[in-house]
This record gives C-alpha cells, structure tokens and sequence, in this order.
C-alpha cells in the first residue's frame, strides 16, 4: 500500500456527504433544506467524480494486475481482510458511477420534492456501496457491499416510486435476496476449501471440478437475476416501471452491471471448467433472451417498461461475449456493459424528461413532440440510434465486438443473436416515430417546453461519451485489453490442464 | 470432601445476596422504593457484569462439582447480565405508567438472572435443574405480574402450565440418563462415552427427553405454541426481557448439554437438532407473515432465530459454537433495540401493539423509524449491517460440517423472513402516517435506541476483538 488510499476516498467520500446531510443539514424551513441537501449531495458526487478521474488518468494501461491496492486487516481471526484495487475490468466501472451519481442528482433536482434529504442520503449512500462493490478485492468485502446495494434501491424505489411502488420494491429486493444467499453459501464454500476469501489469491486457486459445477450454479442465481437474464428478468420491468427516474438511472445504468461484473470476475477465472461446461446453457438463454424480450419490447405501450424490455435483451448480449471466452468477445462484453450504462441510462433521463412535464409514461399520450422541442428530438434521437447499434455509436462497438467473438464460438448464437440487433432497431424506432413524430395533436403537449439548461447539462456529458465510445473507442478498449487477455489465459490454461466435469459427478460433489 | 470454592460462583453469590437486601430494603420502604430497587438492582447487575468480565478465562469448578465457570459460561453471562439490565432500565417508565410499579418486579428479576446463570454454569444435571427451576418460576411470576389483567393472568398461567410440562419432561429424561449412566455429573457423563462404544437405548431416549425439554425453554418447534401467546399476553417490558437474557440462558444451558457430557454421541443428537432447526427457521419464516400484533410478531421471530442458532449447535463443532455465540450477541442487541421501538408505541397514553400503527413513522419519528429500519434490515441478515455477520458465521460452521441442507433451507427461510421485516420498514417509510406516538420518550429510551443502532451499523467494522472473544469462549467447551 502506497500513497494517499485513492479507492478508499472515492468510495467513502459519498458516505461522508451522506452523513453530512444526515446531521447537519437541518432547517426550519423544509424548502431551505431540500435545497441545503441538493446542492450538498451534487458538491458530494462531484468530487468523488473529480477524484476519481485520477484513476482515469494514472491507470496503468500496460499492466494486467490490480493497481490502486490497499489493504488492512479486518477479521484476521477469519483471514478476511480489507482489500480493494482495480483492474482494467473494473476500472471504469467504477468511473460509470461516479458519473451517473452527480447526473442522477442533477436530474431529480426538481421532480423530487418530497423528503429531499433522505433521497439525497440514499443516492450517496448508493454510490458508496456500488464503487466499493466494483474496487472490492476480498470476497466478503465484495459480498456485503454487493447485497447492501439492496436497502437504498428498495427505499427509493418504495419511497419515491410510482403507483405500484410497494410491489416492485418488494420484488426487486426479494428476487435479488433469493439469488445471492446462495451465491453466500458459495463463497463460505469456497472459504472452507481455499482458507481464504482474498479474491487474488482465489483467481490462482483451483476448485475440483465437481466442486466447481455446484459454485457455478450458486453464482450464476445470484448474478443471473443480477443482470437479467431470461427467465429471472420479470422484476426489472417492474422496478424500472415504478423507480423515479434517477433510480431507474442507477438501475439500468450500474446494479444491471454488478451481475456481467460477478461473471467475469468470478464465474470465468475462479470456475473454468463449469464455465465451459455450462457456455451452452447461458447462450440459450441469452438468445432467448434477445429475441424474445425484443419481441416483447415491441408491444409495450409504456415508455419506461419498453426501455426495460431492451435492456434485457441488450444485457443478453453481454452474456454471450462474457461466456464465448475469447478477446473480442469479452471486451465487447465490457464494452457493451458500458455503453448500456450510459445509453440506457440517458435513455431513462430522456423518459424521465417528458414525464416531469406530463407525469405519464404512456406513448399513446404523446406525438410530434419535434415540433415543439426540437432539442429534445435530437438528444432522443442520438440515444435511440446509440441503443440500435448504429455504426458511430458506442452501442455499435459493443455488438459489433460480441457478434465477431460469438461468429467464432458458435454461429448459431451470432445469427440469432444479430438478429435481435434488428428486431432493436424496430421497436427503437417505432417508439421514436410514436413520440416524437407526426402531428401535434394533443392540447397538453402544445405548451410544453423544450430542454432547460439544467437538463442540457446532464445530457452533455453522455452525448460527448456516446460519440466518443462510438468513433473512437481505442482509449477505452485499451485499459481492459491486458486484463482481459490474462483472463483468457488463465481460462485456457485452466481448462487445458483439467478433464471437464460431468454430470454423473454432480450428486458425489462432496 | 467437598470443595466449595466460592470465589468461582462470585457473580451468582453476589446477585443472590443482593436480591435479598433488595427485598428486604422493598419491604421496609414500602410502595415508594419502586424506583429506587429498580435502579439498584441495574447497579448491582452492572456490578455483576464488571466482576464476570474482570474474571475472564478462567475455568475452574466450584461447588463440589455441580459449578463450573469457564469462558464459554462467562461470555454467556455478561450477554445475560447487559440482557437483564437493559430490559430493567426499559421498564422503569411503562411499570410505573401502567400501575404495575411494584420493587418485586425487579427483586424477581435479579432472581431469574441468579437462575439463568447458574444454568449457564451448571456442570450437573442437578444443578442445570435448579438453575432451571429458579429462573422459570420468577418468570412465571412476571409474566402475570398485571394480575389485574386478562391477557397477562392468562399468559402467566399458560406459560406456568406448559413450563411446568416442559419441567417434567426434563426431569425424566434427566432421571433415564441417571438411570442407565449412574451418574447425573456432566464431566462423569463425558468419560463414559469417549471410548466410543454405542450407548444405551434407554440413555438415547434419556436424551431425546432432554433436548425436548430444553427445546421448550429455547421455544424451537414442535415445542413452541407457548411463544406468541406469552410474548402476546405479558407486559411488553417483561416480553423484552424473556426474549433476550431466558433465550441466551436457554441456548446456553442446550449448548452446554449436548457438547459437553454428550458430545462424543453428536451422532445421536445431530438429526434431533437438525430437524427442529429446519422446523424453526421455516414456522419462523411462515408464520410470522400474516401476523398483526407487533409482539406476536417477534415471536415469531425469536423462534426462527433460534432455529438459526440451532444450525450453529447442530454441526457440534468448535466454529458452530463460535457461530452461536456471535449470534447471540448481535440478536439481543437487535432485540433490546427493536422492543425500545414497541415500548415507544404509544398514542394518547395508551400502548399500541398493531404493526399498523407504525404506519408512517418515517415521518412523524424520523430517528426512531431510523433506529427501526436499522433493526429489522439487521434481523433480515442483509450486510453492512451486522445481523448478516451473524448468519455468516452459522452459515460457515454449517458448510464446515457439511450440513448442505441446513445451510440451504437457511439462507431460503432467511429470504422469507426477510418479507416480514421488510413489511414493517414499507410501514414507516412507504406508508402515510395515520396518527403520531406520544412524545417524548423518555432519555433512556432514546439512548438505548442510538446505542443498539450504533453498535449495529459499527460492530461491523469492529468484528475482531468480539471475535477474538467468542472463539475463546468456544474453544473452552472443547476440552483437549
């Protein structure tokens, strides 16, 4: 450990800002300290975004180890320690919730207006467990900040939600509850058999095979229902349906991300064998997934619910790159899981502006709306194509990528895969055409306004990444390339040197 | 010869002597010294608290045998002591308010912590018994102690009767394992069965009468019909009090059984545990849903988190008594807090027992609904909060042992549980509220909530020196 603890502040430095606003932004007046409490959780957010550029710019993009690394003693009686760092694969994940945090402040600036203080605590307190969850190098460290993302999400989307809030809160925290208790009792598992849960020292341990198959499975609940896959999908509509808009942000643009994160981070190094054993079954389900999520997008008439359905699908693509096991593949992955981050996430900013205006989220309530807010139609219009995968966008780079590396594992997955790229730009595009395009009949919609600066503000940021991912995506690709490629190594070797599970072995996995 | 060795049993001796005075001091200063006894009787429970914790450690017999303090019965009993005391300091308002301010309430409490720890220390059959008996007839007492109403008589004399069973079932099975062992001392008990020959049939039925007495003084299923309707019917300081220092000594006291004189026959006792472990963990979880009454409710509770500590005690092992034991520690905390909240459930100078009525909490009482949330996140077992370590460490201990099952059906029961608590947490934080508790509620309720909620939220960061405790005192149960 060297040098100032750079992870450590990004991560407790949103927590600090929490606890501030917690004690000390009182008022008598409740308008003075909604404000107090705003400007407080931006400032917050901001520098922990500022802060966190330092990795952007002092990551050693030659190297394939953790950079950044601290570590302290926690339970030493149980050998679990404080231990973070990052590498190239997630790196810039943690870059994604910085930079999501401060917009999705910005954003709720005037929608929320009930019980400011305690959103504003949630948000930080969001923030604080996704970045420790993304830099977390021990397994229980990973693990606590992994499920205690649960408690601020089920309170906002319960608090500040929509009609069904109480239903969607509780089936977003119950889904991913079921999912990752298992995924605990792997870890202890895995704790009894290695003797420690330091997540570098695990990447170099081998689990037998037998073992392997049954740890597999419990990570793969945990994370399955994490990212969506078909068919543990059905909380995400819901949740996204009902979470106010920023919490959908976070939604879609991070937690969706925890679960491509756990696969590559544990499924593929730590399991080799069961993941090549099990790469048939999770390329079913993300075709299925694609295609029929894709299908199922294209008759939603709510806005918020159609933009759900694609992340799904688009999610189904990161699936097949993670388990296809070569470059191409899992950088487009990570790639993909970053565009999504942004495109989805400003796509949900961009639902989330015209439901401040008319509080609905039903297409059918909305038409020709370029004509009165041609800025908005073009910021809409950038996002839609980004989310199509148009050639120029970063959502073509990460498709693009996944579809060459699926075209070798399996061509199969690559046609069926691509054609959900086309069934994408369908419902995309018939969205579009429904909102934004035709004539303005509908009285309400003749005074609506067009973007304010504040709304401006947060859209610049991810209008300049999306065309910068888009058309030049070298600098991105570059810091995951050399951890990425030790991965498929390690992954290659792995399996060369071991026979592969067998099913029969399943029930003697003792 | 018998060796007394009374310095061994300092605590027990102390609190004894000191209820006595108590009583007499009642007695001569009348109606009046209701405060003042209640007070004292904290004092001489911390003072008590300060002395186990001085001798820390040791392991020593006293009594002629019948005693034993160890580290294991030392960390038990500070649990025990700080159980008591908070439980006491919380009454003092609502015994005063609800025309139940008598000193013998605080007299019998010293007597049922006399009780409790010399079960925890007992090392004889006999022993284990009288602890028993002392610490359950002073809480059939407080239990009824608003004789003048319904619902408390009723909960008194059912848990009197049902005890009383329990009691009986005991002792048969103390007198079968006399029977076919010729001995009631648990070290005698341990020597006979090292050797690793079979064990009577009859001192295996012996057992099984054992653990189904105990099973009742722990409220694990098939033998807890009596916990809603006592925790329901008694005085809610007195349901705050039964449900943390009697449960710690109750685990305790099974614990000490089955690993110590019966430990080389886990063989025998593994599939009794297992089953009503599993039996817990899912009446916990199940039955807990549709309740409406908040006390009734951490019944329930208390019945799965028992069947939680069971995993611990089923896989027999050094880490599972090591899991118990954290799990101990963080429950009562949990508990202490969450019945400040119930204490605190008062509209216009009436106690509310409705989970309604904490609708919208969040808004009327934003520390309180706080210290609440903290409370039942904690209880679900979701991390940072520090209810999680607690199952983790079962959890652990039960992978170790290769309870693949246990663990499994566990973490799902933990999942339903989870619904539950969550439910109480959309009550004051999803719903509008309808009508506000008084206020306010008094300093000592709120320190006891900022403190429970504190250690919650920062016992996580701090888990090593309480680790470093609990494995001691694990380690003291396994002798070699």
């Amino acid at each position: 450990m060297t040098g100032w603890p750079l992870l450590s502040t990004i991560t407790f430095l949103p927590l600090a800002g929490a606890l501030w606003i917690l004690f000390f932004v009182r008022h008598e007046d409740e308008a003075l300290a909604a404000k107090n409490a705003r400007s407080m959780a931006l400032w917050a957010s901001l520098v922990t975004f500022a802060v966190s550029l330092f990795l952007w710019f002092r990551f050693d993009r030659a190297s394939a180890d953790f950079q950044f690394v601290e570590r302290a003693d926690w339970i030493p009686a149980f050998n679990i320690s404080y231990h973070m760092g990052v590498d190239g694969i997630s790196m810039m994940f943690v870059l994604l919730s910085t930079l999501l945090t401060p917009l999705c402040v910005l954003a709720s600036w005037e929608a929320v207006k009930s019980r400011v203080k305690e959103y504003m605590i949630a948000f930080l307190v969001l923030e604080t467990l996704m970045v420790g969850m993304f830099c977390a190098l021990d397994l229980v460290v990973f693990y606590i900040f992994f499920e205690g993302v649960l408690i601020p999400m089920f309170l906002i989307i319960g608090i500040w939600g929509g009609g069904r809030r109480v239903y969607a809160a509780f089936k977003f925290f119950l889904y991913t509850l079921a999912g990752s208790v298992l995924m605990l009792l792997a870890i202890l598992a895995m704790y009894y058999d290695a003797g420690t849960t330091d997540i570098p020292t695990l990447l170099a341990h081998h689990f037998p095979a037998q073992m392997q198959i049954w740890l597999w499975l419990a990570f793969f609940a945990s994370f399955a229902v994490k990212v969506p896959m078909w068919p543990v999908h059905t909380w995400l509509p819901d949740a996204h349906v009902e979470a106010p808009t920023a919490g959908s942000v976070i939604l879609a643009g991070v937690l969706l991300k925890m679960g491509g994160y756990g696969f590559l981070r544990f499924s593929l190094p730590m399991m080799p064998e069961a993941s090549a054993f099990f790469a048939p079954l999770v390329f079913t389900l993300s075709v299925v997934a694609i295609v029929y999520t894709s299908l199922v997008a294209l008759a939603q008439e709510d806005m918020k619910k159609l933009i759900a359905y694609s992340s799904v699908a688009h999610m189904g693509f990161v699936t097949i790159g993670i388990f296809v096991v070569n470059q191409q593949g899992i950088e487009g992955a990570i790639f993909q899981m970053l565009s999504h981050g942004i495109v989805s996430a400003a796509l949900f900013l961009v639902v989330g502006v015209i439901y401040d205006r008319l509080h609905t989220r039903l297409i059918e309530r909305y038409d020709g709306l370029v004509n009165r807010m041609p800025a908005y139609a073009l910021i809409f219009m950038l996002f839609m194509l980004a989310s199509v995968g148009l050639p120029g966008t970063s959502g073509f780079v990460g498709e693009f990528l996944v579809l060459i590396g699926a075209f070798q594992a399996n061509t199969w997955v690559a046609l069926l895969a691509a054609s959900g790229m086309v069934l994408g730009a369908a419902y995309m595009l018939y969205l579009y055409r429904r909102v934004i395009f035709g004539r303005l009949t509908k009285e309400d919609l003749m005074a609506v306004r067009d973007l304010n600066w504040r709304e401006k503000v947060v859209f610049a940021p991810l209008v300049v990444l999306v065309l910068w991912m888009g058309i030049y995506p070298a600098p991105f690709l570059d810091v995951m390339s050399p951890s990425v490629e030790r991965l498929i190594e390690n992954y290659e070797t792995s399996l060369a040197s071991a026979e592969s599970p067998r099913f029969a072995d399943l029930w003697s996995a003792r | 010869m018998i060796d007394l060795n009374l310095a061994a049993a300092l605590p027990e001796t102390f609190l004894a002597v000191a209820a006595m005075i108590l009583l007499l001091l009642g007695v001569f200063k009348g109606r009046g010294a209701t405060a003042l006894v209640l007070w004292l009787s904290v004092a001489c429970l911390a003072l008590a608290f300060v002395i186990v914790a001085a001798s820390m450690g040791r392991q020593e017999m006293a009594l002629g045998g019948f005693f034993i303090a160890d580290a294991f019965g030392d960390f038990m009993k500070l649990l025990v002591l700080a159980g008591s005391a908070v439980s006491l300091v919380m009454a003092l308002r609502y015994i005063e308010r609800e025309d139940m301010a008598r000193f013998e309430f605080s007299v019998l409490i010293l007597l049922a912590t006399v009780g409790m720890m010399m079960m925890i220390s007992a090392n004889d059959m006999l022993a284990l018994y009288l602890g028993l008996e002392l610490q359950s007839l002073s809480l059939y007492v407080v239990a009824a102690f608003r004789r003048d109403h319904l619902r408390s008589s009723e909960a008194g004399l059912k848990y009197f009767v049902l005890g009383a069973l329990s009691s009986g079932m005991l002792l048969y099975g103390i007198s079968l394992v006399y029977g076919f062992a010729g001995t009631t001392s648990f070290v005698a008990l341990a020597q006979q069965f090292t050797g690793g020959e079979p064990a009577p049939i009859g001192l295996i039925v012996g057992i099984v009468f054992l653990a189904a007495g105990l099973a009742f003084k722990i409220s694990a299923v098939p033998f807890h019909m009596w916990t809603p309707d006592v925790y329901e019917g008694a005085p809610t300081p007195v349901t705050a009090f039964f449900s943390t220092a009697p449960k710690v000594a109750a685990v305790a006291l099974i614990v000490r059984v089955m690993i110590g004189p019966f430990g080389d026959l886990v063989a025998q006792w593994q599939q009794i545990i297992w089953f009503i472990s599993v039996a817990s963990m899912t009446l916990g979880a199940l039955a807990a849903i549709s309740q409406t009454n908040i006390k009734r409710l951490m019944a329930y509770s208390s019945i799965g988190h028992i069947g939680y500590a069971l995993i611990g005690l089923a896989a027999g092992t050094v880490s599972g008594v090591n899991g118990i034991l954290v799990y101990l520690t963080i429950y009562i905390t949990m508990n202490i807090g969450t019945f400040a909240v119930i204490l605190c459930m008062r509209q216009k100078d009436v106690m509310v027992e409705r989970i309604e009525d904490l609708k919208g909490l969040s808004k009327t009482q934003p520390g309180m609904a706080m210290a609440m949330a903290i409370f039942m996140f904690s209880m679900a077992g979701i991390p940072p909060l520090v209810g999680f370590f607690g199952k983790f460490y079962i959890f652990l201990a039960a992978i170790e042992a290769g309870l693949y099952v246990l663990a499994v059906v566990g973490v799902l029961t933990s999942v339903i549980g989870a619904f539950y608590y969550l439910r109480i947490v959309k009550l004051m934080y999803f719903d509008d509220p309808i009508e506000a508790f008084d206020r306010p509620i008094g300093r000592e309720m709120a320190i006891i909530l900022a403190g429970s909620s504190l250690v919650i939220v920062l016992l996580t960061v701090g888990m090593a020196p309480l680790l470093d405790g609990t494995a001691a005192a694990a380690a003291s149960l396994f002798p070699g």
